[in-house]
């Protein structure tokens, strides 16, 4: 310094601040609040037009948007004419013998002293298309502007084309996150592509990396750890198509590369000074560089070689220059790196040596998976010292643990991560039953696995395969761990927490009608194939939208999808809809001449009508036209829903008969065709006591007497046969009706998912009574509500089949091959040689090396 | 199985260039080697949600599949269990996160990211790398 005292006009000093971040700020404060006798002046140099503000908290910037209020205490220096801050401006040159900065709007200033603190910019990897329009860093107020213009007119047109907006952040540690958070702030959905193998590389390891995976993953951010960048190309919508070194792509509206920073050393890297290997200009501990007249400090600071990328060592860094240029001799102690942050709610601590890289270190690590908690203690060889750990989920501990690092520990230092022990009691209830026949499983069993442990419907399922096939027996599973006194959670999947008729509830109510509106709100997760299916059958039980309308298409089960029945070998079951098993000659010969052309194997159901089977996909609409064109309409055979009312010939030919049966089952069949329901509903109606329609194995049964109806209810055939109850007597047409319509909407509304009505009615609350008083005496006062909500259903009913038929654009899916429409499915093929028609199945595929 | 050649009709396949991919990592890499990119279909008809089948040269299918959320994932359409070629007419969705389908015939989940069975270690369905170019989605196959 003895050289700089007459190099100005006046006893004053100058010292020029490159940079006006949080440290140079920082910097500024602390030389004026300890140059008490004003021996500097300050110049102040900002390349960005705001001052000073809280990059640290940048992310707070979105939704208020609101830019004063990141703005640092005192960052203006209003009232102190010794510092002379201009923004908008940037240090162009440093002339080291001069002792001069030359600025970007050409002024010339001289120095006596030079702090560098142009901190760091992001690095942005050389993948192809990284420049592409859409892609941008996550650094300044105006980067994030500029995220939000193009975020706002991606949700514009995600919205018009009923879809949901995507962003992607390149890089999965702290920044990358707060990107993620702040692209899920302004309504995005983010995706998180980060090249380690698990987030936070740097701060946490493995096992917490996997516990913060999927907490975050829980908040709608999708994490692809393990996993490069490897192009963006931009599409003509204005989308991102971005490629992943795993071979995956995803189409995204915008891309934030948040892979880390890199010094902003280009000024003194041009002066001449020694910068570090790997950026950065070098100082020793005081932060004075090369040059004795020139420090640097903050994010472009390399002391002794070494950059530190937080704020609290710049700040130390700050205090130590400002002591120095006032005649001290301050030193830079090192940074603890330890860190505690909450990353979109998510609580992450990382102190000491968390990587347990001291030479015979020991771990002791706490997962709790069920609470999302993963908690990591390093302890010295003796298992006596603390040496550091991670805390993730739950970090509360962080302030007393960092207490303990380098300090012997009390007792067991497997307390500190001490687990939470639970112990599940469950009553075994052995009996030889098969329960879930497809996989031959015992009620024994069943119990057998809740009494060891297994304490929902997946964990049963994990460890006795009930329920795994066809899913029919799991309702019976249910009531098994229920009567095991386990308390049962009634969440549908693991998406929704709620039951069905809790979620058709929620529907009704809130009037949601997008899968992804209701899951969003009330669920976690992208759905799975039976939250997606159950919410598509509410949607439809609640509107007469079509099945494959908008984004419901995509929630529909294959046979849904297709409006057929899979069958084995892929091949669909055509099933046309003859009410009351009535057929006309004409429509007969269709049938007969659609078989033959299309090489059909044709069998009668027990539904009274016929199934035609074999025919491939894009078959499908030729097959439904020629029906349709007879004035037949889909039997949704494929659907939970109404499949047949079947009927006995009735009065009008039997000479036993006492009423029109044949009439009664066509209008029954006409009014409930179409509506969908938590299992598949039959209908049987008996023209007299004979029961030729065997009407009491049916859902609803209506047998005919001398006055009129009898209703019985709730018989089903199948795994567990039941017969149905006589829920009234005598009815005339009208009160039949009404009182099917208040029985079949109840169901529909209060049912679980695949429960059919007899096991309904077994679970129902004050069983067959309650259900007697609910639709016959109206004791909930609901019997409008249902009756209103059934007529809805009858007045918007229309033919699914006619509809696509209509539409070229759903027609259009129904194609074996995307990229071959008119191509059949090679694979598909038929053995005739016996005596009747079958599939064959295809031989155990070749595996084939992995693409 | 019936053998094919490249459908007629369909567009001729191209060669990716294989410069130009030096931000990838080794060891994270797709298996080296040329591929043949495969044009499947415009980006626009994929309904997000839900998948569509594609025939490779050769006679093998793809389920290709469009999430919600963007992401493009395609394995091999047949269903190891089933022994039919029908897992892109299953239903998609996730099991603690990761990206899966159902098999539609007896609902077995499959990720779509490995390939794998999730309920079945020893079963695992071949992966197709998947590439967006131009609005046209493209399936590598491995050149032989």
């Amino acid at each position: 310094m003895s050289t700089t005292e007459n190099r100005t006009d006046t006893a004053t000093r100058a010292v020029v601040v490159v940079g006006h971040g949080m440290v140079g700020h920082r910097f500024v404060e602390a030389l004026r609040s300890r140059d008490t006798d004003s021996t500097w002046k300050v110049v102040v140099l900002s390349e960005e037009a705001e001052a000073a503000y809280d990059r640290v908290g940048l992310s707070s910037y979105v939704g208020a948007w609101d830019r004063a209020s990141l703005a640092l205490a005192g960052n203006t220096y209003a009232g102190d004419d010794l510092v002379d801050l201009r923004l908008g401006t940037r240090a162009e040159h440093v002339d080291r013998d001069a002792r001069t900065v030359t600025t970007s709007a050409g002024e010339v200033i001289a120095y006596d002293a030079l702090v560098i603190a142009t901190g760091s910019h992001p690095f942005v990897p050389p993948v192809p298309g990284h420049d592409s329009t859409g892609c941008f860093v996550y650094r300044t107020l105006d980067d994030l502007d500029g995220i939000r213009v193009a975020a706002e007119s991606a949700i514009e047109r995600a919205a018009a084309e009923g879809g949901a907006a995507n962003g992607l952040v390149v890089g999965g540690g702290l920044l990358g996150l707060e990107a993620a958070n702040a692209l899920r702030l302004l309504g995005l959905t983010p995706h998180v592509v980060e090249f380690a193998p698990r987030l936070m590389p740097l701060q946490v390891d493995d096992g917490g990396g996997a516990v913060l995976e999927r907490l975050i993953g829980s908040l709608g951010v999708q994490v692809h750890t393990g996993a490069g960048t490897s192009s963006i190309a931009a599409q003509d919508d204005g989308r991102l198509a971005v490629e992943l070194s795993d071979g995956t792509a995803l189409l995204t509206d915008l891309v934030v590369f948040s892979a880390g920073v890199r010094p902003s050393d280009a000024v003194a890297r041009a002066a001449g000074l020694d910068v570090g290997e790997r950026g950065g200009v070098v100082t020793d501990l005081a932060c004075r560089t090369s040059d004795e007249n020139v420090w640097a400090v903050g994010e472009v600071a390399a002391v002794e070689g070494r950059c530190y990328g937080l704020v609290a060592p710049g700040y130390t860094m700050a205090e130590v220059v400002a002591d120095r240029l006032l005649g001290g001799e301050a030193t830079f102690p090192g940074a603890d790196l330890s860190t505690k942050l909450k990353l979109l709610g998510v609580d992450v601590a990382s102190f000491g040596d968390a990587m347990a890289t001291t030479p015979g270190a020991l771990e002791i690590v706490h997962t709790d998976a069920t609470k999302g908690t993963y908690a990591k203690v390093v302890v010295s060889d003796d298992a006596k010292t603390l040496l550091g750990g991670i805390l993730v989920g739950d970090a509360s501990a962080y302030t007393t643990l960092k207490a303990y690092v380098g300090r012997e520990v009390p007792g067991d230092p497997g307390a500190l991560v001490s687990p939470a022990g639970t112990e599940l009691g469950a009553d075994a209830l052995p009996d030889d039953a098969v329960i879930c026949s497809c996989n031959n499983v015992t009620k024994g069993s069943i119990c057998g696995a809740i009494a060891e442990g297994a304490c929902d419907l997946a964990a049963i399922k994990g460890c006795t395969n009930a329920g795994t096939t066809c899913g029919g027996c799991l309702p019976t599973v249910k009531k098994l761990l229920v009567d095991s006194g386990v308390e049962l959670s009634k969440a549908l999947c693991e998406h929704f927490e709620q039951s069905r008729a809790e979620l058709f509830e929620i529907v009704a109510s809130t009037g949601i009608r997008t899968f992804s509106g209701l899951i969003a709100r009330y669920g976690t997760g992208t759905g799975c194939e039976i939250c997606k299916p159950t919410v598509a059958s509410i949607l439809a039980s609640t509107s007469s939208d079509h099945v494959l309308d908008g984004e419901q298409a995509a929630l529909q089960d294959s046979n849904d999808h297709f409006l057929a029945n899979i069958q084995k070998n892929g091949t669909y079951s055509v099933v046309p809809r003859m009410p009351g098993g009535e057929v006309t000659a004409e429509q007969l010969i269709t049938i007969g001449q659609v078989a033959k052309d299309f090489g059909l194997y044709v069998k009668v159901t027990g539904g009274q009508r016929i199934d035609l089977f074999g025919a491939r996909v894009e078959q499908l609409p030729a097959i439904w036209q020629r029906l349709v064109d007879v004035g037949m309409e889909s039997g949704q055979a494929y659907g939970k829903s109404l499949r047949t009312v079947k009927s006995c010939v009735g009065s009008s030919w039997c000479r036993y008969g006492v009423q029109d049966s044949v009439g009664m089952a066509v209008d029954l069949e006409h009014r409930y065709r179409g509506l969908r329901s938590p299992h598949k509903i039959k209908f049987g109606v008996s023209g007299c006591a004979r029961e030729c329609a065997e009407a009491r194995g049916k859902d609803v049964g209506v047998i005919a007497t001398d006055k009129g109806w009898n209703l019985y209810v709730c018989g089903n055939g199948g795994q567990t046969p039941a017969h149905a109850r006589l829920l009234a007597s005598d009815l005339d047409d009208e009160t039949l009706v009404r009182y099917i319509d208040r029985f079949l909407m109840f169901y529909v509304r209060t049912a679980d998912r695949l429960q059919r009505t007899a096991p309904w009615l077994d679970a129902l609350e004050g069983g067959l009574d309650h259900l007697k008083a609910v639709v016959c005496e109206d004791s909930l006062g609901i019997a409008d509500d249902l009756e209103a909500a059934m007529g809805r259903h009858v007045e918007g009913y229309q033919d699914e089949w006619k509809a696509v038929l209509d539409d070229p654009e759903k027609l259009s899916r129904f194609v074996s091959f995307v990229n071959a429409p008119e191509e059949a499915d090679p694979t598909v093929a038929f053995d005739e040689s016996g005596p009747r028609k079958v599939p064959v199945l295809l031989g155990l595929p070749t595996v084939r090396e992995n693409a | 199985m019936t053998t094919l050649v490249t459908p007629p009709g369909a567009p001729p396949v191209d060669v990716a260039p294989s410069a130009g991919r030096s931000a990838v990592r080794p060891g994270i890499l797709p298996p080296p080697g040329a591929r043949q990119w495969v044009p499947a279909c415009p980006v626009t008809a994929l309904v997000p949600g839900r998948g569509v089948a594609v025939l490779l040269p050769g006679g093998a299918q793809a389920a290709l599949f469009l999430l919600p959320n963007g992401m493009i994932y395609a394995v091999d359409n047949l269903d190891p269990y089933a022994r039919a070629a029908v897992l892109s007419r299953g239903l998609t969705g996730d099991r603690g996160g990761e990206p899966t389908v159902a098999s539609p015939l007896l609902k077995q989940v499959f990720s779509l990211r490995t390939g794998a069975a999730l309920d079945d270690p020893a079963v695992a369905l071949p992966t197709y790398a998947v590439r967006v170019q131009a609005g046209t989605v493209r399936i590598g196959v491995p050149l032989p």
